[in-house]
């Protein structure tokens, strides 16, 4: 009973039926194989493909649990992929390791100034985090075509290439990238007193500042560590195409990103958040959205599975649906004692 | 002496008159920001090309810009309760090809344009009842209501289907107005702003979504009905995306599974820019009117300069932060007033 309380069970529960389904559905979806030192097949890809939504929900965790919102993710991957093609389109020797370095620690950059921007907007000027992120979302797509001339640059690369699709060890690059993402940022936040201030601002702003907490900053923070990760993403996406596509790169991931996080458990009303539930979540976006592949249907008839996905959870975390659950549990004759937060929530 | 004493009582009046005129009027100042931006636009456009203000242009303006119209005015209805609703341009998609695919199998048109709007008030009317009876944040709501639009859509068809149907047909004929035109579509667009704002302003039901916006508890505390109404408007936003995706499909001659991708966030940049507080409360419908035309407006200057369209998306970000700022700034001022 104990492990079912776990904050994390229904999330992972969730996953783990859909990985179980689809292996009945199609045995051939588990099914790894070892190549030339390198591992193959669907769960494989999984691991590799949801590396720049996992860094973008990442960013995206910290920024809900301070009660914001980064709607500008994928504009800023638009803008960091458009920079690094540029770069190496325009550099003598694409395939070069130094101008790989350089296309890619500016690209990064130009994520991080994009998120100072939004951060200054959000914490200094005030601005609601939703309008705020707006703002570049429409911009800077705009910014990302102006960058790329209105064209797809596509650059033939090796060294950049191998960042999206090469292999390390057995396993891909691209998993050890958001691997040592998510083991930096867990260590910053739960090793030091970040996370507590966090979920602190995140909880009561107010409150917090009235206890010295510096809100302004760790908020600030949030919104630089969304533009930096969002970068790697754009980074990571143009290396897996070899195309700086403006329209293309990043298309909704800021939905998908959102949607990752609420089904690991972080509230969108902020305050505790975590990065464990971020992980599950995102593995059963990408495994849901490898799924409908695998079935067959077209993938732009995706997002109706995607909606009743974010329709039936909203529901599941709905106190009203809560109460009910109680009252056919009641029938039934199987004693729930409603805890107080959900007689609180009823109340309101 | 006595001269400098009057022109300086005069200037004190007229500071004082200034002063209690945007004291009293201060929720219509971003809506005035905007019509003077608008007017500069326009005159500024008309100087530097000389053939700017032309009837052939001020009529496309209208025309090009229907479908965004409707849209803006369900979305006021939404952002002045403080709700917002991202899902009208799937919705304005769904309904639109769902038209030309029942146009294309030989149903009559009387029948499908009602269907259109029911399925689009259908929509609103899923994102009104989780967010009201269950609680959802609307931002979430409506990204349901966004998945479910476009998925819908590539179910319905993957590809655009042609209408040839002669009452959308008549729908995009243009009807000379002197050197002006005007086509049924912007009749319908400029009726759905006319309707929007008299509901807003002269019925029961408006005064309660601005009290909705302004405060909920008092609102439900004074009796008024708060979950009918928070319902109802994601209902009429939904209904909006029907029209809109009726007027869009005889506008283009085609319903396409990817019209409006981003629409949205035009529609709520345009919302914004035509004075709509986003934290409820306050908001015009002939604001957000104004608006699309400030947005039209920039993006027939850029195809006039012949510069990318792109930019048109940083200018309208660029003006939705000056905005933003400005209506930041109202709105601490007239808190520290209280």
């Amino acid at each position: 009973m104990k492990i079912v309380k776990h904050r994390l069970f229904w999330p992972a529960a969730a996953l783990v039926t859909l990985l179980i389904i689809n292996t009945i559905a199609n045995p051939n979806f588990a099914r790894v194989t070892l190549q030339d030192g390198q591992l193959y097949g669907n769960p494989i890809n999984i691991l590799r493909e949801s590396a720049p939504l996992m860094l973008v929900a990442l960013g995206m965790t910290l920024v809900i649990a301070t009660r914001g919102i980064d709607l500008s993710v994928g504009a800023i991957m638009a803008v960091s992929g458009a920079v690094a093609l540029t770069i190496l389109d325009a550099s003598e020797n694409p395939g070069g390791l130094g101008s790989v370095a350089v296309a890619v620690v500016v690209a990064v950059l130009v994520g991080l100034v994009l998120g100072v921007w939004n951060g200054f907007l959000v914490s200094v000027l005030g601005i609601q985090p939703i309008i705020a992120t707006l703002v570049l979302m429409l911009a800077g797509r705009g910014v990302a075509l102006l960058i790329t001339g209105g064209f797809i640059t596509t650059v033939n690369s090796a060294p950049y290439k191998f960042i999206a699709t090469g292999y390390l060890v057995v396993l891909p690059v691209a998993f050890f990238i958001w691997v040592a993402a998510v083991v930096i940022v867990s260590v910053l936040e739960r090793r030091t007193a970040l996370g507590m201030l966090t979920e602190a601002v995140g909880i009561n702003p107010e409150a917090s500042r009235l206890a010295g907490v510096r809100s302004r900053g760790i908020i600030w923070t949030a919104y630089i560590a969304s533009g930096v990760l969002a970068g790697i993403a754009g980074v990571i996406f143009a290396s897996n195409t070899m195309a700086a596509d403006a329209n293309s790169a990043g298309y909704l991931i800021e939905l998908y990103a959102i949607l990752a996080v609420v089904l690991g458990g972080t509230s969108l009303m902020g305050g505790k958040f975590s990065i464990a539930g971020t992980v599950i979540g995102v593995m059963t976006v990408q495994a849901l959205n490898s799924a409908i592949l695998f079935l067959g249907v077209p993938p732009a008839q995706a997002p109706v599975f995607f909606a009743a996905v974010v329709i039936i959870v909203v529901l599941l975390q709905s106190p009203r649906v809560h109460s009910y659950g109680r009252s056919v549990g009641q029938l039934l004759g199987v004693g729930v004692k409603p805890t107080r937060e959900d007689k609180k929530e009823v109340a309101a | 002496m006595s001269t400098t004493d009057t022109t300086a009582r005069q200037s004190t009046d007229v500071a004082t008159t200034i002063s209690t005129f945007t004291g009293r009027y201060v929720s219509l100042l971003p809506t005035f920001a905007a019509i003077t931006i608008l007017i500069a636009l326009l005159v500024g456009a008309e100087l530097y090309f000389g053939n700017f203000l032309t009837p052939r242009n001020v009529s496309a303006l209208l025309l090009d810009n229907a479908y965004l119209m409707v849209l803006a005015v369900g979305m006021t209805f939404v952002i002045v309760t403080a709700g917002i609703d991202l899902s009208v341009g799937s919705v304005m998609a769904f309904t639109g090809i769902l038209g030309a695919s029942l146009i294309a199998s030989g149903i009559p048109v009387i029948i499908v344009i009602p269907v259109m709007l029911v399925a689009g008030a259908a929509i609103g009317l899923l994102i009104g009842v989780l967010v009201q009876y269950f609680n959802v944040q609307p931002f979430i709501a409506s990204l349901a209501g966004l998945f479910l639009g476009r998925g819908l859509a590539y179910v319905v068809s993957l590809n655009s289907i042609r209408v040839e149907d002669p009452v959308l047909v008549w729908m995009r004929t243009r009807i000379p107005l002197g050197d002006f035109y005007i086509a049924p579509t912007g009749i319908i667009a400029i009726f759905t702003v006319i309707i929007g704002a008299l509901v807003m302003h002269f019925t029961r039901f408006g005064r309660t979504v601005y009290a909705v916006g302004g405060s909920e508890q008092s609102t439900r505390l004074m009796g008024l009905n708060v979950a009918r109404t928070k319902v109802m408007v994601y209902v009429i936003s939904g209904l909006c995306g029907g029209l809109a995706g009726l007027l869009l499909t005889a506008y283009t001659g085609a319903g396409y599974p990817r019209n409006g991708i981003g629409t949205e966030l035009d529609v709520i940049a345009v919302v914004v820019i035509g004075g709509t507080l986003l934290t409820g409360g306050r908001g015009y419908v002939l604001g957000s009117m104004i608006g699309v035309f400030v947005f039209g407006t920039i993006k027939t200057i850029i195809s006039f300069m012949g510069a990318e369209q792109s930019w048109t998306h940083i200018i309208v970000g660029v003006l939705l932060l000056v905005f933003v700022v400005v209506q930041r700034a109202i709105v601490s001022r007239s808190q520290q007033k209280e």
